[in-house]
């Protein structure tokens, strides 16, 4: 064994070639820099999770009792924080993108291999001043740092917060760059647009959002930052601000930035039910089209947010309008995937389980996004626990089990090890059941009119509160089990094929791990993607 | 740390919460609709994976028939696509008539001014009487809410009336409701707005109109808004300018509101209760044609109820009220 295992490292695949501290902190290698991700979001992952587990025992009892409301208000800032931008938006596209973007085009590596590693040490510096700001107290701002409350009113470490996702930004701005460049530039012989991997349609389709959203938003924490520390009068109407300008600008971002998490949870879907139902995606041109048009129609909804603010009757209905419109790609993308599994050769192995989670569970996310685009009925649902039930099955039911389907799927390829069937489906159950209890409690609640992020609530909720809450343990139980035998995979698991899956797509050509360059030879292409008999 | 007691209305849990108006019930009636679609979707969503999963299981081997050619899936995509799009352009209708009707501008019977303040909502009615965190209101009239805020953004919302909308500082934003059950109901701040925000509510107490008459004269005291109003334009020294006689440095406020005024630089404006408001808080920001902008600004001098007053007084000066008044003003 141990021979095999020299022998292996001689032939020298990326993980064996200069295991040094410098080797990993120095390199320019995709599969690396999506490891050096992988480990700091999943840190993040946990610490916002923690906060999240604060919350929900805090709800037990309809007194705010566990917590003072100021310690609270900073756990649901921090979870929202931390859990949006140093987890949702890098998860997929900086972890799995950077791993298979290139690989799945059949290049050697990203078009700018030196942005990326600088793209990951810009993400670590945000999330070291984002650190400093937990532990300079902690901020209470939610996640929406919405003005003048932010700028003016809290007495929290506001700045060190927005700074740190200022900073984090332009980590996203530049791999979306490089997805943007490699997917253009780097395509192997014969790998036309048409022959692309939904995968990389998705996280190329993201790509164009981080780079044209996200410098909106950090101009808006800069305007945030000049207001709160200089005194600028830009949102607070005492100032001669706007206040509803924040908004608007922040919304800008921040809408398309549900796009920016929920595309390449899309991309990912896709690859695994194909391979495990053993068909081409249905309607593959559909489904590249219905991502356009999400990318595009993203950018024109963000009032939505905004219907019970006091802007403009007639822009409430124009954005309800688009917000209508957006959800009819969603739809057919839905569809398409239901569609996949028809007259297939089905497989329910782990990837497979998780992805059909994540089908039902963004279906429900979505159609009660719908509930939310009707604008009379968002007006009694708006702020209450309807909406943040409706974002979780989108970004948690959709994009984290998304997540965890393709790490699963392409652990065997990014690891070389494969994992335990039973543990894997044991986990993706208890994620399935324990999401469910947690989230859909919290529609009933909404409807019925309970507010989000109160830390004391009448009496009459609780009861449905103690449901969410032992959800949320069901729910740790589905994210700690794939760390125990994911990690105990690394060491003890089975050596993986280079194909385990049998599935189609150029990374499969690769070694299981690959070698630093990916292919010993550059791929060419001569048909379509998914060619399952 | 304030800690006043929370007047929570003794409600059990409701899934539906109770509907304390018709609008609540024609909000319910789409929530109803909504739920059949969602629910139709799911079904056959959950059922066709349960029917694939087990039809075409791989340990159910054998044959296998041809997929649906590329053609007819067109045909389903857009088949599909644009029978959502239909159902949605319906719901889409359907809920924006409604937002017109809490949110558009038809005229009330009665005008109630909230405004929201970290940690608490105080309330002032058309005859001057204030109350905190408690909203009383007749059973069958129309009611606009007219909401700001002194500090940071809340939102004042009734799940009965399934009424909401955003009380934010600087500006005047309005809501309606006519209340059609007599009852307590639940008055929540929907919107994150601090230390105590969650504490940032009451109830909403809708009363027969005899009550409610009752009610006001049990606790009214003070002056209406338009006396005060009156008094804090005369105690802030507003007459010295606006009301002396001809040559005045400032225009004369009788008869103003609703009107459009000429402004320097050509542009018009209607006088409503934003302009008021601006014209006392950001005097340079609305010059009147032929005027100087000299005036000085009164933001910090005065609150968001004192404003409110100031405007009572000037929408109810009739058109040449102030030259009666200069006529008799000499003994006031």
């Amino acid at each position: 064994m141990i021979t095999a295992s020299h022998a292996e490292h001689a032939s020298g695949h990326y993980l064996s070639h200069d295991w040094t501290l410098r080797g990993w902190l120095l390199t320019v290698d995709h599969k690396r820099i999506a490891w050096l991700y992988a480990a700091s979001i999943t840190g993040f992952f946990f610490l916002g999770g923690l906060a999240a587990l604060l919350i929900r025992l805090e709800l037990i009892t309809a007194p705010g009792d566990l917590l003072s409301s100021e310690t609270y208000n900073k756990m649901f800032s921090l979870h929202g924080i931390v859990m949006v931008w140093f987890f949702l938006i890098p998860s997929i596209p900086a972890t799995l993108g950077n791993f298979l973007m290139p690989m799945m085009v059949g290049a050697k590596d990203m078009a700018f291999p030196k942005l990326n590693l600088l793209s990951w040490y810009i993400y670590t510096v945000g999330g070291i001043f984002t650190l400093a700001a937990v532990i300079a107290g902690g901020v209470d701002t939610g996640w929406t740092f919405y003005t003048p409350f932010s700028s003016l009113f809290s007495n929290s470490a506001v700045i060190a917060a927005a700074t740190g996702v200022f900073v984090v930004g332009f980590s996203s701005i530049l791999t979306g760059l490089n997805f943007i460049v490699t997917t253009h530039t780097m395509r192997a012989p014969g790998l036309t647009w048409k022959r692309l991997p939904l995968f990389v349609w998705a996280n190329y389709a993201t790509g164009l959002i981080m780079v044209l959203a996200t410098p909106v938003l950090t101009v808006t924490l800069l305007l945030l930052g000049l207001e709160r520390g200089l005194g600028i009068g830009i949102f607070d109407p005492a100032l001669g601000g706007d206040p509803l300008l924040f908004q608007h600008l922040f919304w800008f971002y921040s809408h398309p930035a549900v796009y920016i998490m929920i595309l390449p949870a899309m991309g990912v879907v896709s690859e695994i039910i194909a391979c495990f139902s053993r068909n081409p995606v249905f309607g593959y041109k559909g489904m590249v089209i219905s991502i356009a048009a999400i990318a595009l129609f993203g950018f024109v909804v963000w009032g939505h947010h905004m219907f019970v603010s006091g802007q403009s009757l007639y822009a409430g209905i124009l954005f309800s309008f688009f917000t209508f419109l957006v959800a009819v790609p969603s739809a057919v993308k839905t569809l398409n995937w239901t569609a996949t599994l028809f007259r297939g050769h089905i497989w329910f192995s782990a990837p497979m389980i998780y992805a059909l989670s994540f089908l039902g569970l963004f279906t429900i996310g979505g159609l009660t996004g719908v509930f939310l685009a009707a604008l009379a009925l968002d007006v009694h649902l708006h702020d209450t626990y309807f909406v943040t039930a409706h974002f979780h099955y989108i970004m948690v039911g959709g994009a984290v089990t998304a997540y965890l389907g393709g790490l699963h799927f392409w652990w065997p390829k990014m690891t070389g090890r494969m994992y335990s069937e039973l543990w894997s489906k044991v986990a993706a159950l208890a994620l399935f059941i324990g999401f469910n209890l947690t989230f859909y409690p919290q529609f009933l609640l909404g409807y019925s009119g309970m507010p989000r992020r109160y830390h004391d609530y009448p009496e009459a909720f609780e009861f449905l509160h103690i449901l969410s809450s032992l959800g949320s343990g069901v729910l740790a139980i589905g994210y700690l089990l794939p760390l125990v035998y994911l990690g105990w995979s690394l060491w003890r698991g089975p050596r993986a094929p280079a194909n385990p899956w049998d599935a189609y797509g150029l990374e499969w050509l690769a070694d299981s791990p690959p070698i630093k360059h990916n292919f010993t030879e550059t791929p060419k292409v001569t048909g379509g993607p998914y060619v399952y008999d | 740390m304030s800690e006043q007691a929370i007047v929570d209305p003794d409600i059990g849990y409701q899934l539906i919460p109770t509907e304390a108006s018709d609008y609540a019930t024609q909000v319910d009636h789409l929530y109803y609709g909504l739920l059949g679609l969602s629910a139709l979707l799911i079904a056959i969503l959950v059922g066709l994976i349960a029917v694939f999963g087990f039809r075409y299981h791989r340990s159910r081997t054998g044959a296998r028939r041809p997929r649906i050619a590329g053609k007819a899936g067109h045909r389903i995509e857009i088949g599909f696509a644009a029978m959502l799009a239909l159902f949605f352009m319906g719901l889409f209708y359907w809920g924006s008539h409604l937002y017109m009707d809490v949110y558009g501008d038809e005229p009330s019977d009665i005008t109630i001014n909230v405004i929201g303040k970290q940690w608490m909502w105080k309330v002032q009615h058309p005859d001057g009487t204030r109350e905190i965190n408690t909203l009383h209101v007749p059973v069958g009239e129309s009611v606009t809410l007219r909401l700001t805020s002194q500090d940071v953004i809340h939102s004042f919302s009734i799940p009965a009336l399934r009424l909401k909308r955003d009380a934010v500082p600087g500006f005047y934003t309005t809501a309606r409701f006519t209340a059609s059950q007599t009852g307590e109901f639940r008055l929540f701040c929907a919107e994150y707005c601090g230390n105590d925000h969650s504490r940032m509510r009451g109830r909403v107490v809708v009363m027969s109109r005899a009550d409610y008459e009752d009610w006001l004269t049990r606790h009214g005291e003070g002056p209406s808004p338009a006396v005060a109003g009156k008094q804090l334009f005369q105690s802030h020294g507003c007459t010295g300018c606006h009301q002396d006689s001809a040559g005045a440095p400032a225009p004369a406020l009788d008869g103003l509101y609703g009107r459009t005024v000429p402004l320097e630089g050509g542009d018009t404006i209607v006088a409503d209760e934003a302009y008021i408001r601006d014209s006392i808080l950001q005097p340079q920001k609305h010059v009147v044609a032929g005027f100087q902008p000299i005036m000085p600004s009164f933001s910090g001098q005065i609150s968001e109820s004192e404003i409110f007053q100031m405007i009572a007084y000037i929408k109810s000066l009739q058109p040449g009220d102030w030259h009666q008044d200069d006529a008799s003003g000499a003994t006031q």
